[in-house]
């Protein structure tokens, strides 16, 4: 168990455990080819994929069991784009419609999944009602659903009957000090039950539920919201033990906490990490390269592509009324996913599979690393002005490979044309979280968050807009190297505590 | 001897199904309860159902006006100790 102490400014890079230790060995593993071939046209989990396919969430399970001090269980708020809230609460009638609707429009859609806003499994009767009606439609569709695991133990079965092939468990805690910072009740037995018994609940539900679906052959995700000072210690001993036994990934999340948002972390000023700690994170956990880095936290209604969220087209007064022809619809998908295959076969270069950290190199092979970080629209190409990303994609550039770390969110400082530089908390709080990237790159840039980046010790760039980001990182790196300004991933320790 | 709900309600849904009076109703801008089929839960639960998912603390109280989850009493934190808290989360 690792050492923690309330309140504490991040961790002691001593604590973490070498990643050469047996059970941290099985842990990075590759994946078993039965299980890459079950999400190669997964777009969450395959980063190969999420240029190709698309997902649906289906916003139908409104309830939640749980409190979590960072969700704010609120409708309506469009400018957000965060796990929990939705624009559009559904009838399993109403979803399973607006599924086949989009299904018939969208034909690269592979993945249907039930992820809130409140806890699917809390509203079984609503989210298992729209699985079966889904899947009798269009059986060809993978269905997923994201749980807290306080129910999921009982539910399994039912789980299993409708056909759902992955579940995600949110899972930020195997001990229940910690536990009881990040959740202060669950709704148990008919009773509010809180503070550490209530964390206690919670662990050892989640842990029953990981350990019956992975007897069942569900593929199971877990998920972990990245909490400084509060967990980000612990998340190496949650993926060992969520690991061992059977989940297939662990994703690290890091907190989205905008005091606009109206959570209790977000009132409460809680921090989110920074790309150091995320990066130095998902290193202590062994976590999978090219799977989830890519992940950006999608809302509970979203549609479409990754970062491409659809959604608010495609509200179900948008959808024509009327019958959607079920089986013309599964051919289109059928002829779309070949079609989608023969290209991904042809462009792929043949070492392009899912690497583990491991086949990486160890961080002290790593030592020329250095973290950058990209303002990219389309996550492809240095595409945004750095005042209007609302997220920053982080990778770790060497002299071998640019690997994506993850996505950090962020409020765009600049709210309009006439307003660039006027956010000054959105501006300082970006600046925050960037803290141990050594580059920005983006494709605009003001004077003043210039000046703020580089006092921050990060080197803007704006030479490379609308540049590919691969060849931009490597062009950079070569730069840097040239003019022997590399900079370790990781600084010193007081760094975390300045 | 009913409970009402207030202002300030979200319309999150957890109370409803589990009300065993089937008093609660969907509404806007908030969630109504049924004044005449509310039991309190009386002879079903040993807590009131709905006060006990509620997720926002004072939007439910009871006949007299007095909220069943009082200010504090969700968060774990007493509004007198708030900034102490705060404080020490922000040191993070």
């Amino acid at each position: 168990m690792q050492p923690w102490v309330p309140g504490s400014l991040g961790c002691a890079r001593s604590s973490i455990p070498a990643q050469t230790t047996g059970a941290e060995t099985d842990g990075v593993a590759p994946l078993p080819d039965a299980v890459r071939a079950r999400v190669h046209d997964h777009p969450c989990y395959s980063e190969g994929a999420h240029h190709h396919y698309a997902r649906m969430h289906l916003a139908v399970a409104p309830a939640c069991n749980i409190q979590c001090h960072y969700c704010n269980r609120k409708f309506d708020c469009s400018n957000e784009s965060r796990p929990g809230v939705v624009s559009e609460l559904l009838t399993p009638e109403q979803a399973a419609h607006k599924a086949m609707a989009v299904a018939a429009r969208i034909p690269q859609l592979t993945v249907i999944g039930i992820a809130g806003p409140g806890d699917p499994l809390a509203n079984p009767e609503r989210t298992f009602d729209t699985l079966r009606l889904v899947r009798a439609r269009a059986p060809d569709m993978k269905l997923c659903v994201s749980t807290n695991g306080l129910a999921l133990p009982g539910l399994v079965d039912d789980l299993v009957r409708c056909g759902v092939d992955h579940v995600t468990i949110t899972i930020n805690c195997v001990d229940p000090e910690i536990g009881a910072m990040i959740y202060p009740w669950i709704f148990w037995q008919n009773r509010r039950v809180k503070g550490r018994r209530a964390a206690e609940i919670l662990i050892e539900q989640q842990q029953k539920g990981l350990e019956a679906l992975v007897a069942h052959g569900v593929l199971v995700k877990v998920n972990s919201v990245l909490i400084p000072g509060v967990n980000d210690c612990h998340l190496s001993q949650v993926s060992r033990v969520v690991k061992a036994k059977g989940a297939f990934l662990h994703n690290l999340l890091p907190l989205i906490a905008e005091p606009s948002h109206g959570t209790f972390f977000g009132l409460m000023g809680q921090r989110p990490p920074t790309a150091e700690e995320l990066s130095a994170a998902q290193d202590a956990c062994g976590a999978d390269m090219r799977l989830m880095r890519h992940c950006r936290q999608c809302r509970a209604d979203a549609i479409g592509l990754l970062g491409d969220d659809r959604g608010s087209g495609l509200r179900l007064a948008d959808l024509a009324e009327g019958e959607v022809d079920d089986r013309a619809a599964m051919e289109a998908r059928q002829a779309a996913r070949a079609a989608i295959e023969r290209s991904r076969a042809a462009a792929r270069p043949a070492a392009e599979v899912l690497v583990p950290l491991a086949a990486v190199g160890r961080r002290s092979e790593r030592a020329d690393a250095v973290l950058m970080a990209v303002a990219s629209r389309d996550g492809t190409c240095v595409d945004q002005h750095f005042g209007q990303a609302s997220e920053l994609l982080v990778y770790e550039v060497s002299a071998r490979r640019a690997v994506r770390v993850g996505t950090l969110q962020v409020e765009p400082y600049c709210s309009g044309a006439d307003a660039c530089g006027g956010g000054d908390a959105a501006l300082r709080a970006t600046v925050a979280v960037l803290a141990g990237c050594a580059v920005l790159l983006c494709a605009q840039i003001g004077y003043e968050p210039w000046r703020r980046l580089e006092a921050a010790g990060i080197q803007p760039n704006g030479e490379h807009a609308d540049e590919p980001i691969d060849a931009t990182l490597r062009a950079v790196y070569r730069e840097l190297a040239e003019a022997g300004r590399l900079k370790p991933v990781r600084s010193t320790p007081d760094r975390l505590t300045a | 001897m009913a409970f009402r709900i207030l202002a300030g309600c979200t319309g999150c849904w957890a109370c409803a199904p589990l009300c065993p009076s089937g008093a609660i109703r969907a509404a806007t801008p908030h969630f109504l309860i049924d004044a005449q089929r509310c039991s309190e839960c009386d002879g079903d639960y040993a807590d009131p159902q709905c006060a006990s998912i509620c997720p926002i603390e004072g939007v439910i109280v009871d006949s007299a006006g007095v909220a069943l989850n009082p200010p504090g009493s969700l968060t774990g934190i007493p509004p007198a100790r708030w900034a102490a808290v705060r404080a020490e989360i922000q040191a993070r």
